[in-house]
């Protein structure tokens, strides 16, 4: 009986150091081998290839990783998607509905991903004003130079092994440059369609704002449900506002409930300059984002809004960072979201005030709302404060919805199921305000109706 | 016509029994006060009736149209006619007063025909607009949250202009006189008063005479600790208010007696 116990752990054992990623340095020296390929990202990719073999893959022993487990991660079973292995099988087309234009009936600029190609659009009278938005390997031909002053210089490839990986790997992408002083009128819309499983996708986001300029951007990324599989996801997101310069950056995710997204993002803000963030999250199996502002210029601002709705079994973790470098910044985040069934969602946030980052104002909020007893919401806010003459504050809330809340729309005759919506609904409007698209405002606000049943 | 007849009607919250065997008939086209000093069970009579979970109807029966209320859930009661203006409405965070007042209306006509389309949205405007001039307020408060951070009086003027929007056949108005300044108040009993009329039952709850100068009710009730021990016309209210409630309670005492 014991001899039988230890065989049976021994194997499995075995089985455990045997599961490795399928990814390879021949890889990634293939996507850097066409020739094209400036110098400097040939080296950033293969320092990163390095990073990546070097990091363990995190455990709950690790405190950002606490709340996260990848035991159950398949990590044998993801192979990036590439030309090369398009499978004949038919993959879903993209949604139509995520590529109407953002406002009126002509796009800005739209940049859209699927598995097989990528189509770049920009507005004449937005590229005549100097500004870049473009894929990153058309990026990588015909801007090195801009591209070097961002890439891999403001998420580092050694900050974690996803990090890593998406520094490595990463073919899909995009570059947005707004030379000083230019205005962007109209949206810019990037979109990654990624449907299939057993696949790995990876993205790196790349957005500098020269000084004085301004733009509103939305990123998506999106897949549909498959059955019997398992998809992985690596972002990057770097972001530069320049001084005086005013990004907002509406970046929403409704990956299939099959995908386990990792991703890593930040944005440095510089003097005067402002930054309105908002993240919406409705998909995905598992999600670990990392999202951080660095305000490093007097007078700098930022804001992150968020929204997440979990249900089923998925887990999403997002670990913000509010990092105050410099006097006279303000950040203030709030997060909302709802939970159904046994659905979990982390939030952990830290506003971070150097030494000498006087009169700094820094907020963080975020609100649950439970909507099944087996959901559960976590809630960790943080601060740590170098400077003395600062103003910060914190608030965290989990709550069920509120029973006279229920009847008083009950006794109006909305029935039970309908006065639950009313109020998830009132709960995410603050946030979804902040969202300046009505279509894509409604297409989140539906998605959430559906999964509330 | 629609009457809703409430029978032996006996309440508890947490086990502790707050009404004692109420008896009240309010027809359509009535206008009825109910009177009372505070924390005799008049409110706990309206949450009642509207169905609140909290309240358990331990005994006695409440017909309304030949139907049993209490075997119906808020929302069915409030499709049969009744409705509910409350002391004290709770704000709906992020819900704008149009959002819900259209949500509202339209759940009523879903009842009525599961194949209703909906209120349209002109006609809505146009409705809520009239409304909304009607009780002295800014077209902007269509935009507001619903309750959220609404004065007392703005909070009362938008019951009744839920009431007069949804357009029940017994409105149950609680305590709607409460918290409001004279001129407010006026507003308020203007347009309950505008709203009277045959296809119209009332309730008043109220613990003031004050509020009965505007409405003129039909028919005075008095509720003592869980019971209605006086019923009577106009004059009732007048009484009380020369005469406090002392000599009723004198009398509930000496008949216990």
């Amino acid at each position: 009986m014991s001899t039988r116990t230890v065989s049976k752990r021994a194997r499995r054992v075995d089985k455990r150091q045997k599961k490795s990623f399928l990814f390879s340095r021949e890889m990634v020296e293939a996507i850097s081998g066409n020739g094209n390929v400036p110098e400097f990202i040939k080296e950033y990719r293969s320092l990163a290839w390095d990073e990546f073999e070097k990091l363990p893959i995190p455990t709950t022993s690790e405190e950002a990783w606490r709340r996260t487990n990848l035991r159950r991660l398949p990590v044998d079973e993801f192979f990036p998607v590439s030309m090369e292995n398009l499978t004949t099988e038919s993959l879903f087309p993209i949604d139509a509905e995520l590529i109407e234009p953002l406002v009126g009936d002509i796009h800005g600029g739209q940049i859209v991903f699927t598995n097989e190609e990528v189509q770049v659009e920009l507005s004449s009278t937005i590229s005549a004003k100097g500004v870049i938005f473009t894929d990153l390997i058309t990026a990588e031909r015909q801007h090195p130079d801009l591209l070097s002053l961002i890439m891999g210089k403001i998420v580092k490839s050694d900050e974690g092994k996803f990090a890593a990986l998406a520094a490595a790997m990463s073919q899909k992408g995009v570059f947005l440059y707004v030379p000083q002083g230019i205005h962007v009128e109209l949206p810019l819309h990037s979109v990654i369609w990624a449907p299939g499983k057993d696949l790995a996708f990876f993205s790196h986001i790349l957005v500098w704002l020269e000084e004085g300029s301004s733009v509103t951007y939305l990123h998506e990324a999106a897949s549909p449900n498959e059955q019997d599989g398992q998809a992985l996801h690596a972002g990057l997101v770097e972001i530069y506002v320049g001084q005086g310069a005013n990004l907002r950056f509406v970046e929403l995710q409704s990956w299939g409930e099959h995908v386990w997204n990792f991703s890593h993002e930040r944005a440095r803000i510089d003097r005067d300059a402002n930054l309105d963030w908002i993240f919406g999250a409705i998909g995905s199996h598992v999600t670990k984002n990392f999202s951080n502002i660095d305000l490093i210029g007097q007078g700098a601002t930022g804001r992150m809004s968020g929204f997440y709705f979990t249900d089923g079994v998925q887990h999403f973790d997002h670990d913000t960072q509010q990092n105050h470098l410099a006097p006279n910044t303000m950040s203030d985040l709030l997060f909302k979201g709802a939970l159904r069934e046994h659905s979990r969602s982390v939030w952990q946030g830290m506003i971070y005030v150097a030494p000498g980052a006087q009169k700094t104002d820094g907020y963080q909020a975020n609100r649950n709302l439970i909507l099944d007893s087996n959901a559960r919401a976590d809630s960790i806010p943080g601060l740590e404060i170098l400077a003395d003459d600062v103003r910060c504050t914190h608030g965290a809330t989990i709550g069920k919805i509120d029973p006279d809340q229920v009847f008083y729309l009950r006794s109006r005759g909305i029935p039970y199921k309908d006065a639950e919506r009313l109020i998830v609904e009132g709960f995410f409007d603050p946030i979804m305000q902040r969202i300046p698209f009505g279509g894509v405002r409604t297409r989140f606000q539906d998605e959430i109706l559906k999964k509330m049943g | 016509m629609s009457e809703l007849d409430i029978r032996n009607v006996h309440v508890g919250i947490d086990g502790h029994e707050i009404l004692k065997g109420v008896n009240l008939i309010v027809k359509q086209g009535e206008v009825h006060a109910l009177m009372g000093p505070n924390g005799t069970g008049k409110s706990t009579l309206a949450y009642a009736l509207m169905g609140h979970p909290s309240y358990e109807i331990t005994e006695g029966e409440v017909c309304f149209k030949g139907i049993d209320l209490l075997e119906l859930e808020p929302d069915e009661r409030s499709h049969l006619g009744l409705f509910l203006a409350f002391q004290y409405p709770v704000a709906i965070p992020g819900v704008s007063v149009a959002n819900f007042l259209r949500t509202a209306i339209n759940a009523q006509r879903r009842a009525k025909d599961p194949d209703d389309k909906g209120i349209s949205i002109p006609e809505f405007r146009r409705m809520l607009k009239e409304r909304m001039d009607f009780f002295q307020m800014d077209h902007s408060f269509a935009g507001r949250y619903l309750n959220e951070g609404f004065s007392g009086g703005e909070k009362k003027r938008a019951e009744v202009l839920q009431m007069a929007a949804l357009q029940p056949e017994i409105g149950l108005m609680d305590e709607t006189d409460s918290g409001l300044d004279i001129d407010a108040l006026r507003i308020v009993a203007e347009g309950v008063n505008s709203l009277r009329g045959p296809d119209l039952g009332i309730l008043v709850i109220t613990h003031y005479q004050r509020i009965l100068n505007y409405i003129k009710p039909d028919y005075v009730h008095i509720m003592l600790d869980g019971q209605i021990v006086e019923t009577g016309g106009p004059d009732l209210a007048l009484h009380l208010e020369e005469h406090g409630y002392d000599w009723l309670r004198k009398r509930k005492r000496s008949a216990a007696a």
